[in-house]
């Protein structure tokens, strides 16, 4: 089945002429850039994140310090490359907890439906109607906090939404063609799944996967703030900008700081996700 | 219409039970020694186990959770081990504190997130509609305890307008009363805004295009009816079912935000009472947001079926 060359170079062309959205390409840079700083972050840091001066204490920042120091006179600055390292990997890690469980539950949902269907999505409501903060704060106070916890209970109260999405995508593409041609070839459940449907969920399951990035970080920074989540003295930016409150009058930027890499990196992943989505539907930019 | 409501009811009733077991088995797996907290360092192991015994901790899980549940049902909520006092009460004035934050955040958020939604969409693609977007950017791109911060450090430490923390009663005078609230509520606000405002842009972008708005220019009435009574009341629809959805969503900003005013809410109880382990104060405030959050839900989809008819009740939802 190849299709012919000239359809191909017109579709081709089509693509061409349709610009990448802007905000895609401003945030994949960003997002390459974050992941790049975090991979040599231990190279590039300064100082090691806990190494203590304790003649620099509370100093604003300057040359020796980009970002100044804390109140052990820690260099803040490396203290927020190490932590864009956690960060990520707390996003990371739980959005593929929940899209390891969320879309295989989905497709199948989607895929069988009647008692198969029912079963899984009754269940995911009864998890939706859960108060998500409360699960999280009851596992994490119940046992010992990590990193590696955390990101999983994040991830899996995010499986319900994920399962959703995943689900109407596929009854969407149930009534497609190439499913029937398969099914007419007699193709087992395995290969209709990973073969004929996820190749087809995937793009919208992308855009999905930004807002659990996006999600999983925010609530990762509530949880350590809060103290039930990543402990001292590791350098996650919820962690120091909760250590940075006592000395908010005198030494803003121990909290500012972080705050500020969280906000760059939360609002790249999000341009990603949006630029993704004009992407795959186009009336939304031409609605603008 | 009715049988879906109480189908609906029997799911809140579901999940309520579910949660009280769930808090119930969780709490009793931490390893907290309750007889050693509330005797005391002086206590012996004997005295312990005599408490113990006392409070029916060395009996079977299952009897033990029958006699906290039907205690809990009947309005026992039991005696918070660190203060030492019956928890209902402290639990009530917490809740009707927390109550007070979530109401008037509430209030806000809608207001606002409608008027900027509408603003948006009037002036879709100029600099009212690039304002709004960047502003509701802004508000979901950072936790909420953070602008907390930066609230405090603005308007407390630098310009010294308002109180940077705690409570005050309507008793110690309105203007008092209010100016804690302030920096709470806007906090709130600007973490939430974000939903209602986009939704309530798209909803009112779509029908602002729609055949009725141009019917209704074509028949030359005001803009300003237009848009208020054709376009915006066809566009609530939406809004109105992500409100009483962002409610659930504002009970966990609640406990962010309530940790950073130190406003003595449910929500910093409830941390305060993780920290220190202490089980009742801790199983009643969660069993507590856990219902309000059920509760929310229903009214959200109930208010769904209000201002939408077409919505068919019953059967399996595609």
């Amino acid at each position: 089945m190849v299709a012919p060359l000239a359809e191909l170079t017109a579709a081709l062309e089509i693509r061409r002429r349709r610009r990448l959205p802007v905000a895609l390409v401003v945030g994949g840079v960003l997002v390459l850039a974050l992941i790049v700083i975090a991979a040599l972050a231990q190279w590039i840091a300064p100082y090691p994140y806990d190494q203590m001066h304790v003649r620099d204490r509370f100093l604003a920042p300057n040359l020796h310090y980009l970002a100044g120091t804390d109140e052990y006179g820690r260099d803040v600055f490396s203290r927020l490359l190490i932590g864009s390292q956690l960060s990520l990997a707390l996003g990371g890690t739980a959005t593929l907890v929940s899209m390891g469980i969320g879309v295989p539950l989905g497709l199948i949902a989607g895929y069988r439906r009647g008692a198969t269907d029912e079963l899984i999505m009754r269940t995911l409501d009864v998890m939706l109607a859960f108060p998500p903060i409360m699960l999280v704060l009851l596992i994490l106070a119940v046992t010992p906090p990590s990193l590696l916890k955390t990101a999983i209970a994040i991830g899996v109260l995010a499986v319900a939404p994920i399962a959703r999405v995943t689900r109407s995508v596929t009854l969407d593409l149930m009534s497609g063609e190439f499913i029937e041609a398969a099914r007419a070839r007699g193709e087992r459940l395995r290969y209709m799944l990973m073969r004929e449907l996820l190749p087809n969920v995937w793009p919208v399951l992308m855009v999905e996967a930004s807002l659990r990035v996006v999600f999983a970080v925010l609530l990762g920074a509530v949880l350590s703030f809060l103290g039930f989540g990543v402990q001292p003295p590791a350098a996650d930016w919820g962690l120091m900008i909760s250590n940075g409150r006592a000395f908010v009058d005198t030494a803003p930027w121990i909290s500012l700081a972080p705050g500020i890499a969280m906000s760059v990196t939360v609002i790249a992943i999000s341009l990603v996700g949006d630029g993704l989505r004009e992407v795959l539907d186009p009336r939304i930019a031409d609605r603008r | 219409m009715a049988a879906y409501f109480v189908q609906r009811l029997g799911a809140v009733m579901f999940i309520m039970v579910a949660m009280s077991i769930l808090v119930f088995l969780a709490t009793h797996a931490l390893p907290s020694n309750a007889a050693g907290l509330i005797l005391g360092q002086y206590s012996t192991p004997e005295t312990q186990a005599a408490l113990e015994h006392k409070l029916g901790f060395d009996q079977p899980l299952p009897v033990q959770y029958w006699h906290w549940a039907s205690r809990m049902l009947q309005g026992d909520m039991g005696q918070s081990f660190e203060m030492e006092r019956p928890v209902a009460p402290i639990l009530w004035d917490a809740f009707s504190r927390s109550a007070i934050l979530a109401g008037s955040s509430m209030a806000v958020v809608s207001t606002l997130g409608l008027a900027l939604g509408v603003i948006a969409a009037v002036w879709r693609g100029r600099w009212p509609d690039h304002a709004a977007s960047i502003f509701t950017y802004c508000g979901v791109s950072l936790p909420e305890f953070y602008w907390g911060l930066v609230f405090i450090l603005l308007f407390c430490s630098t310009l010294h307008l308002l109180p940077a923390s705690g409570y005050a009663n309507l008793s110690d005078g309105v203007g008092t009363f209010v100016a804690h609230l302030v920096l709470p509520v806007a906090t709130l606000t600007l973490t939430l805004l974000a939903h209602v405002a986009r939704l309530t842009r798209s909803s009112m972008v779509e029908a602002l295009d729609s055949m009725y708005v141009k019917v209704a220019r074509a028949r030359g009435l005001p803009e300003r009816l237009v848009i208020l009574r054709h376009a915006l009341r066809n566009a609530l629809i939406p809004s109105i079912t992500v409100l009483a959805q962002d409610f659930g969503f504002l009970i966990g900003g609640i406990v962010a935000v309530e940790t950073v005013f130190a406003y003595p809410g449910l929500g910093r109880m409830l941390v305060g009472a993780l920290e220190r382990q202490d089980l009742p104060l801790m199983q009643a405030a969660i069993l507590v947001l856990t219902g309000v959050y059920c509760l929310a839900n229903l009214t959200a989809d109930l208010l769904y079926g209000v201002v939408n008819p077409r919505i068919r009740y019953g059967g399996s939802v595609g």
